[in-house]
């Protein structure tokens, strides 16, 4: 089984989010990138595919020279060669067109990704694919086992958890429950040695153009300070004559 | 052109957040200067759609039993393309934003996704949608003739504007399913996290599993869903299906309770998008009170249960 991880190279959950040039552009200054959490679970979960069924398996991100430190450490987790497309990320349409043609040259069977970025939240690319492709597509997986080329899953639907059967080649976007956080890899050193002789192929771009375009960013307007009561009447009486939540 | 709104239902009973973009693509309608239509699939009574401005229902009825993405994605695209739709509305419940991407590639429209207002220009199509787990928005113009509007949820809100409209059947051909479904397992008369107005969640400052009871009684209280923190889901006292933050379920209610939970980044990531957020902490230097619009600094075992009192009295009064 051929496995591709799409990796996303996002701004750290705790880092300060701010624009520049006039609010166009996401200020990168003093923020640390790291491989989007979402994807962690997904690429965790390959790698158990690979120990346990014999799964090769390659990481792809579509992005610049920067995004490579990022694909590094998914090399140094695990994952056998990476594979960067040379094309600013601009939208989900032109990320998801990039990996398709990424998909379709590789021959994969399995495309396994993040269900959201940790940057944009847009729940979009893996959906994108999988219909760019015809594949078929389960969204929110926490549970996925394969045995020759049939696939059960489970999803998250609102409420509870769905049961699904589907064959490969699909499209799956993963989430935490795919594996369990206290599963998650962190490259030891010995990964992080070997990770850096594994092969890393830079791809350039079809040249694909986007849908949509971000004009400006915005903050969220300043929140008020806490209003802190001694009591519980007072905090029911402000819930519900004040804040009408109740 | 007219707009296309898809009413997703679960179990026959439209979801809170079909409600939403009805009247959200009323409104989309009347800035485009045309019509709303709203697409069901099985469905119960598609007249309560009236009550927030659908003049026209086209329904759906066959033998899919439950979601299926790509017979989904297929139905949307032939009613958008009967009804001459340039306009495609969905939510962001679980099946939405799962069948939206498809719906978008398949009508080759841009598609944004978290949208959390009404577009503030139709030409060029500009929309606002919320970003780095609710720290920022971005502005997104969609550049193509057609597009699919992801909307967030509890965003725009659902707003009753009733009219008088009609529902008419509407045959759509299904494609292979791919996907099939095996079984659902559903907490049975309980209110999911997605869905509820209250949120009321604890975390370790709870001390242990066994003190949970007074959590749900205040949930039940407030007719709220129970949630919990990370460290709780991950030592096991509560199901991971509670746990709330970036990394768990989203939240985006209108009452946020938090009890006991210190408000690390990725928690508030999570939890950040609801509108009134209460703290419940006996830590006074707790960093979630700096997120929240009220808070009490006091013990929960001796705050919460004065709370479900005086809120029993409250709802009886």
């Amino acid at each position: 089984m051929k496995i591709l991880v799409c990796i996303s190279h996002v701004p750290d959950t705790t880092s300060k989010i701010n624009f520049t040039e006039n609010d166009t552009k996401f200020d990168t200054n003093g923020v640390q990138f790291v491989i989007n959490p979402y994807d962690e679970f997904s690429l965790t979960r390959a790698m158990w595919f690979k120990e346990k069924q014999g799964a090769s398996v390659t990481v792809v991100n579509v992005g610049g020279t920067e995004t490579e430190p990022t694909l590094r450490k998914a090399l140094a987790i695990g994952a056998d060669d990476a594979i960067r497309v040379n094309a600013e990320p601009t939208d989900g349409f032109l990320v998801a067109k990039e990996l398709a043609e990424v998909v379709k040259n590789g021959g994969y069977d399995l495309v396994l990704a993040g269900k959201e970025s940790a940057d944009y939240n847009g729940q979009m690319v893996p959906g994108m694919l999988a219909s760019l492709l015809e594949y078929d597509f389960v969204n929110g997986c926490v549970g996925i086992e394969v045995e020759g080329s049939n696939v059960t899953l489970k999803r998250e639907i609102d409420g509870g958890e769905e049961k699904v059967t589907s064959t490969l080649p699909m499209v799956v976007a993963g989430q935490k429950g795919i594996v369990e956080e206290k599963d998650l890899r962190i490259p030891n050193m010995r990964g992080i040695m070997m990770a850096r002789k594994k092969p890393l192929s830079v791809v350039e771009a079809s040249g694909v153009s986007a849908s949509t375009s971000t004009k400006t960013f915005e903050k969220p307007a300043p929140k008020g300070d806490v209003k802190l009561v001694d009591n519980v009447d007072d905090l029911i009486n402000l819930l519900h004559n004040e804040a009408k939540a109740i | 052109m007219s707009v296309l709104v898809f009413a997703d239902s679960s179990e026959g009973k439209f979801k809170k957040t079909a409600f939403e973009v009805v009247s959200y693509g009323k409104k989309v309608a009347e800035q485009l200067g045309t019509n709303v239509v709203a697409l069901t699939i099985n469905s119960g009574d598609a007249s309560e759609l009236y009550n927030y401005g659908a003049e026209k229902v086209v329904e759906v009825k066959n033998d899919l039993k439950s979601f299926n993405a790509k017979g989904y994605a297929a139905i949307i695209k032939q009613a958008s393309e009967a009804q001459g739709a340039d306009t495609v509305i969905i939510d962001s419940s679980v099946n939405g934003l799962t069948v939206a991407p498809l719906v978008a590639v398949s009508l080759e429209a841009g598609y944004a996704s978290n949208v959390v207002d009404l577009p503030s220009s139709t030409s060029p199509f500009v929309v606002k949608r919320k970003a780095f787990s609710n720290k920022g928005f971005n502005n997104t113009e969609i550049t193509t003739t057609k597009r699919v509007i992801g909307v967030a949820k509890n965003s725009y809100g659902a707003h009753e504007n009733a009219v008088s409209g009609s529902t008419e059947n509407f045959d759509a051909s299904l494609p292979e399913l791919g996907v099939s479904s095996v079984e659902i397992n559903k907490a049975s008369g309980k209110v999911t996290i997605a869905d509820a107005d209250v949120v009321v969640s604890a975390g370790r400052g709870l001390k242990g599993p066994e003190n949970w009871g007074m959590v749900e009684e205040l949930a039940e209280v407030l007719g709220a869903a129970t949630a919990c923190s990370k460290p709780v889901s991950d030592l096991g006292w509560r199901p991971h299906s509670e746990h709330v933050g970036q990394t768990g379920k989203p939240v985006a209610s209108n009452l946020y309770i938090a009890i006991g939970i210190s408000g690390a980044i990725q928690h508030l990531a999570g939890v950040n998008a609801s509108k009134v957020k209460v703290v419940i902490n006996n830590d006074p230097e707790a960093p979630f009170f700096k997120a929240a619009d009220y808070g009490i600094v006091g013990d929960a075992f001796e705050v919460v249960p004065q709370l479900i009192e005086k809120l029993k009295a409250f709802k009886q009064a």
